[in-house]
């Protein structure tokens, strides 16, 4: 794309009160889509509301719907996301809209901890360090899904959490199977009863687009259908409340 | 939908989503002999002494369609259990006791009909 009038309709208002504002901006060839919301901000849209922080695909507080499909702005090259010169910037789908672009994002963090993603340690630092192999089964399973940067995409792209309020999400029960494969955790039976039942992981449709949109390249639905794996064993087991 | 409707609970919802799943295998080889079945029983045109020919007081059959309802009895209401809480702002428990109700109309039904055909071989 060599630079060109880019055709920007931007999210303005809240989910009950709001519309689509179109500005033109000029788009260059390295233009990426949190570019052209900043440069809306800073010379169109002084009162513009939006989220970011790191600029650099670590933060995961970027993320919006563009074009229809939720992704991280900030490494999203316009040329790439819309070819034809012409943007569709929204706020993330299944949040309570604040203003304009920015969500509230508090539901999707508290279903993290509601899925027990919190380390339980099972030692102190009187003890020896715990000895884990890299090459080891569950380490590869744990670092599979370890690089999750807490975005929600995932979130906004699964049908199911547009569906059913209560259904914890890809990210937090994909951060549960990392720490269900954690050998130093110590509250494995805590959280296969957090994450087992109809808000949990056997919910999922395994329709994957969670898989389709994380920026990150993880597999959500591979640590839930992990998850779906060891609840079974434990309830045959009777580890199930 | 059904957010403050209580906790869910994890051992039950487990089993079910499991034996939704044996359930699911025991169907999927099955079909597989049905459709096998009819495909070969139509090679010269269908016809209803045909059928009763084959079925008709046979054991087997009657064994293969006796398990064939009862994995259906409990795989297709734990399906519709998970799309009702999915579409429907319906209750939990006004919802399990629909699904509990279809499985019984799924096997009172079908058990109707592997029991009739059954019966069917000793008329023939």
């Amino acid at each position: 794309m060599s630079d060109q009038m880019l055709t920007v309709l931007v999210w303005r208002g809240t989910a009950d009160k709001g519309r689509y504002i179109e500005y033109k901006v000029r788009g260059l060839e390295n233009h990426t889509v949190l570019d052209v919301v900043t440069y809306i901000q800073r010379y169109l849209e002084p009162t513009l509301s939006y989220r970011f922080s790191c600029r650099v695909g670590m933060c995961g507080s970027c993320a919006m719907t563009v074009n229809g499909k939720p992704r991280w702005t900030c490494r999203s090259s316009v040329s790439k996301v819309a070819p034809g010169g012409k943007l569709k910037i929204a706020p993330l789908r299944s949040m309570k809209i604040i203003k304009d672009l920015s969500v509230e994002m508090s539901e999707f963090f508290d279903k993290l901890a509601r899925a027990e993603g919190r380390f339980h340690p099972t030692s102190n630092r009187q003890n020896d360090f715990n000895h884990v192999k890299p090459d080891s089964v569950k380490r590869r399973l744990a670092s599979d899904g370890i690089e999750c940067i807490g975005c929600g995409i995932c979130y906004a792209s699964c049908d199911l959490v547009a569906w059913k309020s209560n259904y914890l999400g890809p990210a937090a029960l994909n951060r549960a199977w990392t720490l269900v494969n954690d050998v130093r955790d110590g509250a494995h039976r805590k959280r296969l009863n957090a994450v087992a039942g109809d808000a949990g992981c056997h919910a999922c449709h395994s329709q994957q687009g969670c898989v389709e949109s994380c920026p990150k390249n993880l597999n959500p639905t591979a640590s839930i259908a992990g998850l779906k794996r060891v609840t079974a064993i434990a309830v045959l087991k009777g580890e199930l409340d | 939908m059904n957010d403050l409707d209580g906790a869910s609970n994890p051992a039950i919802e487990t089993k079910l989503w499991l034996a939704q799943r044996i359930s699911a295998v025991i169907l999927a080889l099955m079909v597989f002999v049905h459709l096998g079945t009819i495909m070969y029983a139509v090679r010269d045109g269908l016809t209803a002494a045909e059928i009763i020919d084959r079925v008709g007081g046979h054991l087997g059959w009657a064994l293969f369609y006796g398990l064939f309802v009862a994995a259906l009895a409990v795989h297709a209401p734990i399906g519709i259990r998970a799309i009702l809480a999915e579409i429907t702002a319906l209750p939990r428990k006004r919802i399990d006791l629909l699904c509990f109700m279809a499985a019984v109309l799924i096997a009172y039904l079908g058990y109707r009909v592997v029991r009739d055909f059954y019966a069917l071989g000793s008329i023939a």
